[in-house]
């Protein structure tokens, strides 16, 4: 169940998508959030489609695998067209089944609806499939740099995403041996009733909570000593790259855009 | 030979409004100098992490000075000090910054300001001097502890330090990511004269050294070379020291009536003893 699960997953590889810079890719899809709005007839809608289609083929992950991983949003997506389809009672009748009749304009939100929300579901996640966390939380950082002006501690909020990234294998190993400890101890997580169930969790828990707080304390006193002052004055290892590709890509971002903008309604 | 570290007539407590409380480092003083290998043992409690941390200014003396390079240690060239110094940690885990090992080995150069060319060299510099120059990219959760700890000298080394502070780096590893460490870190002092401190429970480790520090109860209770310091034999034992094996068979032969002179600090010793003298008969 947990393996299926593709949000927040990272499937290194070597794609045009893979190697485009995290920077291009966030603001690639900030910006297809919204021109996804643009469209709202048939020939947007279809090239919207088209558009993420190409992009999946480019990034090289499996669409079978995509839509295997999404299959929860997809039954939302399939709830939220049928609720379409029962409440909107606006143009024609295409169908009368006696209890419930079928409007035009009912199935065409619905499919517009539905669609909307699969290719955002899409590229999101073929963002995070290609994007190791840490080269988004680079990317976010650089892009958010200006924002520093305004006191937003950004380094700092970077620092944070990534060293929580970084320890969690760690606690989750942590939680593994901690949970065995306590099955060798007798503790039952996985039957009984709710009530009892959560009551196992605590001593989990607090020896979890514990040990995260030692590990802090180790931390800070690591990079302390490592010389950390915060960002002032601090270069940057990890690189980013601006690639002809990356200009490319928003190119033919923008250049959909334009598109559809002049095929709406 | 140049004196890099003093300690004079140190005094540390972590409660000073309590006049009563034991001082966890009670007027403390001794010298290193440069391209020594010191060892620091002593029970539980005895103050030891607590001199590490006075030697990189995490905590300040209530008495006395520390030295560095005949620089005392002081709130304003902290930040200098601090970059002559490299320290590992007990705990592998807790002092992985990075996400991988090369930002690892970065984390104290982006700290201090060096230039991107200069850090490509210097990361890939000190992780072949530790041998770990095929893992740049792994991530800390697919290292062995001792791996992690080697990664964990890099990082210091990357800083080019005068002064090496293990403290305690090896207790959590098992005999082969121990071995791994001290080997490395002999490597590094032979190639590059690096001056190590290592605070250690293993008295093993401790015979290494060229000059041992024995500390209970927050003083400095003696000081020598390991023969020296294991010539204590049951004072260590009673300070709640192990002894090296070879000194503890010794011992328990010695008490069997086995004719044995003298003290033996490793295996070999005890071993090339055992039949020399049987075949002297
Ligand atoms: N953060 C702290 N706050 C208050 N007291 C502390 C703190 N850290 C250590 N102490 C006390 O100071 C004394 C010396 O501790 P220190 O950690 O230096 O011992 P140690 O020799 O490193 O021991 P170990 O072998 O267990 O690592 C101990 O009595 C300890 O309880
Ligand atoms: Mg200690």
């Amino acid at each position: 169940m947990m393996e299926k699960m593709i949000f927040g997953r990272y499937i290194p590889g070597n794609s045009f998508v893979h190697q485009l810079d995290p920077r291009s890719k966030l603001i690639f899809v900030f910006a297809f959030i919204i021109i996804v709005f643009l469209a709202n007839n048939i020939v947007t809608y279809a090239i919207l489609l088209a558009f993420t289609l190409f992009v999946i083929l480019m990034s090289r992950i499996r669409l079978y695998f995509l839509v295997n991983g999404l299959k929860p949003v997809i039954f939302l997506m399939a709830f939220t067209f049928i609720l379409h389809i029962l409440m909107n009672k606006e143009g024609a009748v295409l169908l009368d089944l006696g209890f419930m009749k079928i409007h035009e304009e009912g199935l065409k939100q619905g499919i517009f609806i539905s669609m909307r929300f699969l290719v955002l579901v899409f590229i999101t996640s073929i963002l995070t499939l290609t994007t190791s966390p840490i080269s988004i939380t680079d990317g976010l950082e650089t892009l958010l740099n200006p924002l520093k002006k305004i006191k937003l501690p950004v380094h700092e909020l970077a620092l944070m995403m990534s060293i929580s990234l970084r320890f969690i294998p760690t606690l989750m190993d942590e939680t593994d041996k901690i949970m065995k400890a306590q099955m060798a101890r007798g503790s039952d997580l996985s039957a009984g009733p709710l009530k009892d169930r959560l009551k196992a969790v605590v001593p989990l828990l607090v020896p979890l909570f514990v040990s995260a707080f030692k590990r802090a304390e180790d931390l800070a006193t690591a990079m302390e000593v490592r010389g950390y002052r915060g960002g002032e004055g601090r270069t940057r290892y990890r690189q980013l790259k601006w690639d002809i590709k990356d200009t490319m890509s928003l190119v033919l971002l923008l250049a959909v855009a334009a598109t559809l903008w002049l095929l709406r309604n | 030979m140049s004196e890099i570290l003093s300690f004079n007539h140190i005094t540390f407590s972590y409660t000073p409004e309590n006049a009563e409380a034991r001082k966890a480092v009670q007027d403390v003083s001794f010298s290193v100098n440069q391209g020594e290998w010191i060892a620091i043992v002593g029970h539980n409690g005895s103050g030891k992490s607590t001199m590490a941390k006075l030697m990189c200014g995490l905590l300040f003396p209530e008495q006395g000075e520390v030295r560095i390079k005949r620089d005392v240690l002081t709130e304003e060239n902290l930040w200098e000090i601090r970059s002559q110094i490299g320290m590992v940690f007990q705990n592998p885990d807790n002092q992985f910054v990075g996400a991988t090992v090369q930002d690892d080995v970065a984390f104290s150069l982006e700290n201090n300001g060096v230039p991107y060319e200069e850090m490509v060299i210097r990361v890939k510099e000190a992780l072949e001097q530790v041998k770990m120059e095929g893992f740049i990219n792994h991530e800390p959760h697919h290292l062995s502890g001792g791996q992690k700890q080697r990664v964990a000298i890099a990082g210091a080394l990357a800083m080019y330090p005068q002064i090496l502070i293990l403290d305690e780096a090896t207790s959590m590893l098992d005999p082969q990511g121990r071995e791994e460490v001290l080997k490395t870190v002999q490597a590094l002092r032979e190639k590059i004269g690096l001056t190590v401190l290592s605070i250690t429970h293993d008295l093993e480790e401790a015979l290494l050294a060229d000059r041992v520090i024995f500390m209970n109860d927050g003083k400095k209770y003696a000081e020598g070379t390991p023969a020296e310091i294991f010539a204590l034999g049951d004072q260590l034992v009673d300070f709640g020291l192990d002894l090296p094996f070879a000194t503890k068979m010794t011992k328990l032969l010695q008490a069997q009536g086995v004719q044995l002179v003298g003290q033996h600090m490793t295996e070999e010793e005890l071993v090339n003893d055992l039949w020399t003298s049987n075949f002297n008969k």
